[in-house]
């Protein structure tokens, strides 16, 4: 089966890996017999109904951002559609951030956001950076591991009974104090992690990919496991930097 | 009340012959961290009695390059203090004045973050900025705050002081808008230009309005001949030129050189164009300095390779060939090099994530290692993050039983050799710690001599 991916701003929002994101989807939906399709949904560019089985936005640094936060409210009706008709979306990063209700940075001036995720996000004089591991439950009672790596100065609050993508095992998170990391609403989630997330965590790569194709199906299927041994020693040895060394300021 | 310098100096010196002796690697930062300590103060005091005062070379990527190749111009008639094993931080600057007795100039690689209290204390005659490429955003913050700290130093700088800039690199060609009598160097050889901007291309937005710059010529990363199509703002006009470049491989790269002075033909013994840059840096910088173009040609011709840049190393039978790899621009470089040189069906890529390495590796996926993939039927991957490395190749379409995951480079460099015919070379891109390391192991085999004896 075809999952279309719109990967939103590709040549202003892709640092930190967002393209290693992108070859894990695709390479995990070929081994399961689908293909997926990237389509770029660039400044100017519509989203438009029901295109997309997952939308994709990526990091990027400050001067980026502010560079396509105009831009991204203009499509805010399109990405907004697509998420409530049952759309997958990921957003790392800066667009994780410009998919809250705000931004605010260290001098005050304000990005809008576009409101898919019930949070805002103000600057701080610090970056938080380092190593991170969330625990996570996606689904009720299993409970799974994310290893990254944050680099940001926003804290992001998310509002009363928003729902995190995960706990914080070790690392700052989404402020460095609410002990939370991410969010999550429905099948999008929007997260701090990159390093880049997908290809340490095969199994949320496998939860993004069934989250898409639900939008096909109705229901995510269930994938048969692949052989995932060097994909689970990168994440042993991610996850043991963020035990030992953790975020620093 | 503070010690005198010269007490401070002795105290300085035998910590690094002690730490030596101790087996603490090369001591190369000792003294001059513990100079540091004791009065910050004493590294202004060295460096103003330098009778020729002091150069410093920035950039992300090639400033130890440029700085061999301006030694190797300029140490023919001028006594240097040079950083050259690469410890570019205030604490190196300040061990190598320790050490260099009766010095004449202070030549000096700097660190980009760096480079503003460096330069304040050493009050440099010359300042070269070479580029600016993203690099280890963990530790240096991002491109526009570097960029902001060398517009800041560039002001500071005494208003007869020589600045030296790469016009091809928007964030430090403009640079010279504010600053009469910069010498600005850059690249004009369509015939060698990149297809496209590549995925690791940074400065793409320009600097003063936002819009995507045109380029009429992208020649490594996000440096070449750009120009606003909304508010015009373009390459500034050059006064040191390459043109007529012609690539040769591993074994080097020849071209045009063009001065105010004159043009001379010269051929690198190092490859790639990104050494042409390096070569157009030096040569402008030593032009400041007094060289005379006879003797910047050759100098640049008489240099053979940077400390694990570009280093062939014989190991036995066989050889090897290491090409440092530490941010995405430096390593799609590397790869264009030892591609271009006949691509290799082997090759240990070494991945450390110490602090000097960037503790984030995700950077390795930016990097274009895809051409590398046709011909590649054997990855030793190696270093601390080997399995991060390995994915990266899985992920790009490699055979997964193609690749060997092997943590230990000691263990991953005699695979690499012992799957290399006696009579060939073994290609290795290690990441700076594991460079360092790496180095070690084959000079405690007595293939090449520790880098605290090579100084020259």
């Amino acid at each position: 089966m075809k999952i279309v991916v719109g990967h939103l701003y590709p040549d202003y929002l892709n640092i930190y890996a967002d393209r290693g994101n992108i070859a894990v989807l695709a390479r995990r939906a070929s081994w399961r017999g689908h293909e997926l399709e990237v389509r770029t949904v660039s400044v100017g560019a519509p989203v438009e109904p029901g295109e997309h089985d997952l939308l994709y936005v990526g990091g990027g640094q400050d001067r980026e951002q502010a560079l396509v936060a105009e831009d991204l409210v203009a499509k805010a009706d399109g990405v907004r559609a697509a998420v409530d008709s049952g759309a997958a979306l990921l957003a790392v990063c800066g667009g994780y951030q410009l998919m809250g209700r705000s931004y605010r940075d260290f001098h005050g001036g304000d990005l809008p956001g576009i409101g898919v995720f019930p949070l805002e996000t103000v600057a701080g004089e610090t970056r938080m950076i380092g190593d991170v591991l969330l625990e996570c439950e996606l689904e009720p009672g299993v409970a799974r591991t994310l290893a990254g790596f944050e680099n940001h100065a926003g804290r992001t609050k998310l509002d009363p009974g928003a729902e995190p993508l995960g706990r914080v095992v070790a690392g700052f998170g989404n402020d460095g104090e609410s002990g939370f990391e991410g969010c999550r609403v429905g099948r999008a989630v929007g997260t701090y992690l990159h390093g880049p997330l997908l290809p340490r965590n095969p199994w949320f790569a496998d939860w993004v990919l069934a989250q898409a194709l639900a939008h096909r199906l109705g229901e995510p299927p269930v994938f048969e496991p692949l052989a995932d041994d060097l994909e689970q020693q990168a994440h042993t040895v991610s996850a043991s930097r963020a035990r030992s060394r953790g975020g620093r300021r | 009340m503070p010690l005198p310098l010269a007490a401070e100096i002795a105290l300085a010196r035998t910590a690094g012959r002690l730490s030596r002796l101790a087996g603490a690697g090369g001591g190369t930062t000792v003294p001059g961290k513990l100079l540091w300590r004791v009065d910050p103060g004493a590294v202004d005091r060295l460096a103003a009695r330098l009778p020729l005062g002091s150069a410093v070379i920035s950039a992300t990527n090639g400033k130890t390059t440029t700085a061999a190749m301006a030694a190797e111009i300029l140490r023919q008639r001028i006594h240097l203090a040079h950083n050259s094993s690469g410890a570019n931080l205030v604490s190196g600057v300040a061990s190598t004045l320790l050490d260099a007795r009766g010095a004449e100039l202070g030549l000096f690689e700097v660190d980009e973050a760096a480079l503003p209290e460096v330069a304040a204390r050493v009050r440099p005659r010359a300042v070269c900025l070479g580029n600016l490429f993203r690099d280890q955003l963990d530790r240096y913050g991002e491109l526009e705050h570097v960029a902001a700290r060398w517009r800041s130093a560039v002001r500071e700088l005494p208003a007869e002081a020589a600045l030296v800039l790469n016009g091809d690199d928007p964030q430090v060609g403009e640079l010279a808008r504010d600053r009469a009598g910069a010498v600005v160097f850059g690249v004009d050889d369509p015939s060698v230009a990149r297809p496209s901007l590549q995925h690791a291309a940074d400065s793409k937005y320009c600097v003063r309005c936002g819009t995507p710059y045109e380029y009429a010529a992208a020649y490594v990363g996000h440096l070449g001949e750009y120009s606003c199509p909304n508010c015009g703002h373009a390459r500034p006009a050059l006064s040191v030129v390459a043109r007529d470049v012609r690539m040769q491989g591993l074994d080097g790269v020849a071209f045009r050189l063009q001065t105010p002075d004159g043009a001379r033909d010269v051929r690198l013994r190092v490859p790639g164009l990104y050494n042409v840059y390096n070569a157009l840096a030096a040569a402008s910088l030593a032009g400041a300095l007094g060289a005379s173009l006879d003797e910047v040609t050759a100098g640049l011709e008489r240099f053979s390779a940077a400390f694990g840049r570009f280093e062939r190393i014989a190991v036995g039978d066989r050889g090897l060939l290491m090409l440092l790899i530490k941010n995405p621009a430096g390593a799609n470089e590397a790869v264009r090099t030892i591609v271009d040189g006949g691509a290799p069906s082997l090759a240990v890529i070494a991945l450390n994530d110490a602090i000097a390495d960037g503790r984030d590796v995700s950077w390795i996926w930016d990097v274009d290692f895809e051409p590398l993939l046709p011909h590649l039927g054997r990855l030793v991957a190696a270093g601390d993050r080997a399995a991060e490395l390995a994915l990266r190749f899985k992920y790009a379409g490699m055979d997964g039983d193609a690749i060997e995951v092997i943590p230990s480079l000691e263990r991953a460099l005699d695979r690499g050799l012992e799957l290399t015919p006696p009579g060939d070379e073994l290609i290795v891109l290690p990441t700076y710690t594991a460079m360092l390391a790496l180095r070690k192991i084959v000079a405690e085999r007595g293939f090449v001599r520790p880098y605290w004896e090579r100084a020259a």
